[in-house]
């Protein structure tokens, strides 16, 4: 990695004291990437280009905004109507947090089916479910603030939770609110935590890209590059495929924010907050539902210990799981296209998390996909025990007694007998 | 690998189409039939002349009990009227202003840069007058609803003069087959003649309901057609934009296997 020689003398001059140019040169233009990539690798560089596209739209609604609990619902329906292109900024951020999620769960089921969290790539996998949680957390906060009724109460339920914990659950739900109730205090709280996360988020990222970027990325066959002839510079191999990528996430985008902008929201949420009124269903936003199925399918208690505290504690140790499976999963290889078995139950684990997602939509009394006999509940909790099984179970036995298919010797070889075969 | 590029890419639309789907399918009421309105589709668009249809009927009608009160005078402009006309419907209204160099507060007749005045001083005064129901402000109506416009049309169509047999009617409820719970507090806003067209659309409870409707869509999505048409522009360049990404992407990679 030795730094480049610049002709330019003021590149030159600015670099020979401070080198972010060599830095940048070296990361984004001769990083030596894998030849092999599949369009599965385009998620992370999207999802690098949805948070820029939060936060600017995101500082953009702030001067427009008034986070106050009289003021707020009113602010937002001025952005839709008075604001030059507001309804434009307040869609794309509104819908930019969907894409978000669907881009971030693409690219995590990515990982888990080529096994990208497999040593040496540990701590990038972590900083990775660091970003999830700091993503879900902003994603909830930023739900508040147009302090519509699913907001309200949205915000009421989540913030409740806490209250499950022993001796400290109430003091602690009090202390999270400012007060005893979901008020003024709670949405200006919100309202700052929203602004200052995606930076905490752009930190993460830059720690991700630095991990990324010392252990190298992973690829299709998950072997490691061993010659030069395996990887091709970033730029401009990389830097056209993500653009090409870009273009294509782009106009699923641009269908969403001006063809259905609404049809990932809830109506509820543009009516304005009532905290005297409850509405008939409290759904959280689609990205939640499977971690909302989990917290709800706990409704027994196990040692006394109460339901709503085990649901909690479920809920949370279902992405906590996450940080141990790289010692969770003994198979020596990592890719799933040589492991013939646990392929199949990545799959399964892939349509329980749908199953999940499904779960949550619902009210629990409600019959599953509307099968009669069939609980909504059930369908959950059988799915919330698949869901922890699939790591612990599926993932330490099945790596133990899979018999593995051969691997390639090297990612050219493996590229030059697809090639053969194609 | 391709094929675990296109199963995701599926997934993608899947999850979306099937947790909005389901999301939205809570509630207990029957599904509102689906009507046929001018916005729907890529290329929909608002009818001017049924927007000022329904606002004749919001005005007669609605606003007896409604509020409407994300909508200024000069809104208006978006459904078709000139700033003459404006400003006449505008001065039709008293807008309480002030307080003055007297400390007073007084009435002034409306500019267009009023937003409608709310019929009811306070929600307190509303419930009072409506038999404890306060009536929603309705800018939002068709986007704070499933379905919105469906919905809303089938409210205001979907009054049976006797509840059916059996049901336990409150004092004072009306029977609504697609309000949840089917009893609602809001007399039927609307009969044949209600209000009068001069433009010589039939002046039936149907049409009536069908052109405030659209009206209240429009109240509740006035960008509606500068979003779609900026929607076409975006969309038309960035296919033609990723073809040429596309084929520079080929070009690049032409002499490497991968």
């Amino acid at each position: 990695m030795s730094a480049p020689q610049w002709n330019n003398k003021v590149v030159k001059w600015v670099d020979d004291r401070l080198p972010v140019i060599s830095m940048l040169h070296h990361s984004a233009y001769e990083y030596p990437t894998p030849k092999n990539l599949s369009y599965m690798w385009n998620f992370g560089s999207l999802a690098g280009f949805v948070l820029v596209t939060m936060i600017l739209s995101g500082i953009f609604l702030v001067m427009n905004y008034t986070p106050h609990t009289d003021m707020a619902f009113e602010s937002v329906e001025r952005i839709m109507r008075d604001v030059n292109y507001g309804w434009l900024i307040r869609y794309i951020h509104m819908n930019g947090a969907s894409m978000f999620f669907i881009v971030v769960f693409i690219h995590i089921f990515r990982g888990l089916y080529y096994g990208s969290y497999k040593a040496p790539r540990e701590m990038l996998w972590w900083i990775g479910i660091l970003i999830l949680l700091a993503m879900m957390a902003t994603a909830f906060m930023g739900y508040v603030l147009p302090w519509g009724q699913m907001s309200f109460w949205g915000a009421t339920v989540i913030t409740n939770l806490f209250s499950a914990f022993p001796i400290i659950g109430d003091p602690l739900v009090t202390w999270l609110w400012g007060g005893f109730s979901v008020d003024n205090p709670t949405l200006n709280r919100f309202f700052s935590l929203h602004y200052l996360m995606p930076f905490v988020i752009l930190g993460l990222v830059v720690l991700h890209v630095w991990a990324l970027h010392t252990v190298r990325s992973n690829n299709p066959t998950g072997v490691e590059i061993k010659t030069p002839q395996d990887s091709i510079p970033f730029h401009p191999y990389y830097t056209i495929k993500d653009l090409y990528g870009l273009g294509v996430f782009l106009i699923f985008f641009s269908a969403f924010v001006f063809f259905a902008p609404d049809y990932l929201g809830h109506p509820d949420n543009y009516i304005p907050a009532n905290p005297l009124v409850t509405p008939p269903y409290i759904v959280p936003e689609w990205y939640f539902l499977p971690f909302y199925a989990i917290l709800r399918s706990i409704d027994f208690t196990i040692f006394g210990i109460p339901a709503k505290l085990l649901g909690v504690l479920a809920m949370f140790a279902s992405i906590v799981i996450l940080f141990v499976i790289p010692w969770l999963d003994t198979s020596k290889v990592r890719s799933s296209k040589f492991r013939p078995v646990y392929k199949w139950f990545f799959w399964l684990f892939v349509i329980d998390t749908f199953i999940l997602g499904y779960c949550g939509a619902k009210a629990p009394d409600d019959y599953f996909l509307g099968i009669p006999g069939l609980k909504v509940i059930v369908m959950g909790q059988l799915s919330t025990l698949y869901y922890f099984a699939h790591f612990l179970v599926v993932m330490p036995l099945v790596g133990k007694m899979e018999r593995t298919k051969p691997l390639p010797a090297s990612i050219s070889e493996s590229v030059l007998k697809e090639g053969a075969n194609a | 690998m391709r094929k675990f590029a296109l199963t995701a890419i599926a997934a993608a639309f899947a999850v979306t189409a099937f947790t909005g789907g389901a999301a939205k399918a809570a509630g207990d009421a029957p599904v509102p039939e689906a009507q046929d309105w001018s916005w729907q589709g890529l290329f929909g668009t608002y009818d001017r002349a049924q927007l000022q249809r329904g606002f004749q009927v919001y005005k007669n009608v609605c606003a007896g009990c409604h509020s409407l009160r994300f909508i200024a005078f000069r809104n208006l402009e978006g459904i078709g009227f000139n700033e003459e006309q404006i400003k006449a419907i505008a001065a039709e209204y008293d807008i309480e202003d002030g307080p003055n160099d007297d400390g007073d507060m007084f009435t002034r007749p409306g500019i267009p840069a009023d937003y409608f005045p709310s019929p009811f001083p306070n929600e307190k005064a509303a419930a009072a007058s409506n038999g404890g129901a306060v009536p929603p402000d309705l800018s939002l109506m068709n986007k704070a609803r499933v379905n919105g416009p469906d919905y809303v049309f089938g409210l205001l169509t979907g009054y049976e003069e006797e509840a059916p047999e059996g049901f336990d009617l409150a004092d004072g409820k009306y029977y609504n087959h697609y309000f949840p719970g089917h009893q609602i507090a809001m007399a039927p806003p609307l009969y044949d003649e209600a209000v009068e067209y001069t433009d010589g659309t039939p002046m039936t409870l149907e049409q009536h309901a069908r052109d405030v409707t659209a009206f209240l869509n429009w109240t509740a999505q006035p960008e509606l057609e500068a979003r779609k048409a900026l929607g076409m522009k975006v969309i038309l360049f960035l296919i033609v934009f990723t073809a040429m990404l596309y084929a520079v992407k080929r070009k690049i990679w032409r002499d490497v296997e991968h």
